[in-house]
């Protein structure tokens, strides 16, 4: 292979990857997306922890037919893979009279899987507060309730917050899979740019803002962890 | 009530698609038989890579796996699969999937072992130096295997993960269980068969999602 040769193909590939006039033309397009995607993502995070919280204190009332519900709907939920219940939601329900549009699937759906993953990590954590701590907060006199939000939910909270962190990342980059059903997303937005154009370009910008997106989030768990390690000797 | 029935569980609409889904079902198994093991052993290089004592190994490992771990898989499957052919570089279906997810997989379960690794004491591997075994026979015989034990829910869990991730093929019409599913609703007009799939999706992964919930709570 002659130099020139070489050029032209590191040419021909910043021309189809990194191609400045398709960025321009179809960058604000695709920030846009990422507009949705983040938007979509607090709305998933907050939901989708906020049930999860609240299932895993319901949990710890003991209620036998209650807890076994919150079992089964977690069990189901950490089992199914988060495209199959997008697609049931999206596709099945309008047949029988419900239709949602395809954002509100895509938050439903992923802040459903959330809120299983949650709920079995927040109840993790409570369980392993050692019961001596009921115990004695129920003698001092505290209610059950306030023993549960005084004494227990924060102990796992905070043992909860790095496998939550790590859980919540990998469930929000399923917003990508919105694009499988028409959400206006990163993904879905740089898919179109993509056909409309004939060029990666728009494939290349939309993976970097994902990246951009979740990099700091990446980050911070890292740091979590090494704060909350686990198993120090 | 009986629309929510024919629409969700129709048993002849079943009954038809069986058979269809059994080989959407057989793509699963064989994209998953060999994601697995790969993705297993991959990781254990990568978590190599990653705790290695030399920096020039270590920190750009540590940024490709945190690059790869902030990217979706999913939009490094169309990455894969709908770039590559811009460059003249055009792979099947099936290869774009094996690359982009173990590239996914090989960093997820490369981070597990690296926090098992972490948790292994140090007094272990110097004990393990000090009688005379080399670096080799320390890893594979004293620290590896305690790391292994000690992440082993993560492990699983992070297998079901890959299992369920190979449902995103779908997207670029590998012939998977989902994708059969999705193609026979849309010819019998009917969900019955996404809830099938979804069944046979429950049968495979809720055994094992139970047994990570009995190990994490023993734990």
């Amino acid at each position: 292979m002659t130099a020139a040769d070489a050029m032209s193909n590191w040419d021909r590939f910043v021309f189809t990857f990194f191609n400045a006039d398709i960025a321009m033309k179809y960058g604000w397009e695709i920030l846009q997306g990422a507009g949705v995607t983040i938007l979509a993502g607090l709305a998933v995070v907050i939901t989708g922890i906020g049930a999860g919280f609240g299932l895993a204190a319901l949990r710890a009332i003991g209620w036998k037919p209650v807890n076994f519900l919150i079992i089964v709907f977690v069990d189901i939920f950490r089992s199914l893979p988060p495209l199959a219940i997008i697609l049931v939601l999206f596709f099945g329900f309008p047949n029988i009279g419900i239709v949602l549009p395809s954002l509100i699937v895509l938050w439903m759906s992923l802040g459903a899987v959330l809120a299983a993953f949650a709920e079995e990590i927040f109840w993790a954590g409570i369980t392993s507060v050692p019961k001596g701590q009921w115990l004695a907060a129920r003698s001092t006199g505290l209610t059950f309730a306030q023993t549960l939000r005084y004494v227990i939910l924060p102990q796992a909270v905070r043992l909860g917050i790095p496998p939550l962190t790590n859980r919540a990342i990998s469930i929000t980059k399923n917003l990508a899979l919105g694009s499988a059903i028409g959400v206006n997303e990163i993904l879905g937005r740089a898919n179109s740019a993509l056909s409309m154009s004939a060029n990666a370009t728009p494939l290349t910008m939309g993976a970097l803002l994902y990246v951009l997106v979740f990099i700091p989030l990446v980050i911070a768990s890292r740091t979590l962890e090494r704060n909350y390690r686990w198993g120090e000797h | 009530m009986e629309q929510f029935t024919q629409e969700f569980f129709n048993l002849d609409v079943m009954a038809k698609v069986a058979p269809f889904l059994l080989q959407g079902l057989l793509q699963t198994l064989l994209l998953c038989s060999f994601l697995i093991p790969i993705g297993l052993v991959s990781g254990i290089l990568v978590m190599l890579l990653t705790t290695s004592p030399y920096r020039l190994l270590r920190w750009p490992a540590i940024a490709a796996v945190d690059f790869f771990r902030a990217f979706p898989p999913l939009v490094l499957l169309v990455f894969v699969y709908a770039g590559l052919p811009f460059i003249g570089l055009r792979v099947p279906a099936l290869v774009a999937v094996a690359v982009a997810f173990l590239i996914n997989s090989a960093s997820y379960y490369g981070e597990i072992y690296r926090a098992g690794m972490v948790s292994v004491p140090k007094g272990q591997r110097e004990a393990a130096r000090s009688t005379g075994l080399s670096a080799t026979q320390t890893l594979l015989y004293v620290t590896l295997p305690q790391a292994i034990r000690n992440v082993l829910p993560d492990l699983l869990s992070n297998t079901v993960e890959l299992v369920k991730l190979t449902t995103l093929a779908s997207v670029i019409s590998v012939p998977e269980l989902l994708h059969s599913a999705n193609l026979a609703r849309s010819l019998t007009y009917n969900s019955s068969p996404l809830i099938l799939a979804a069944i046979i999706y429950l049968l495979l992964l809720l055994p094992v999602v139970r047994l990570i919930a009995r190990l994490e709570h023993r734990l």
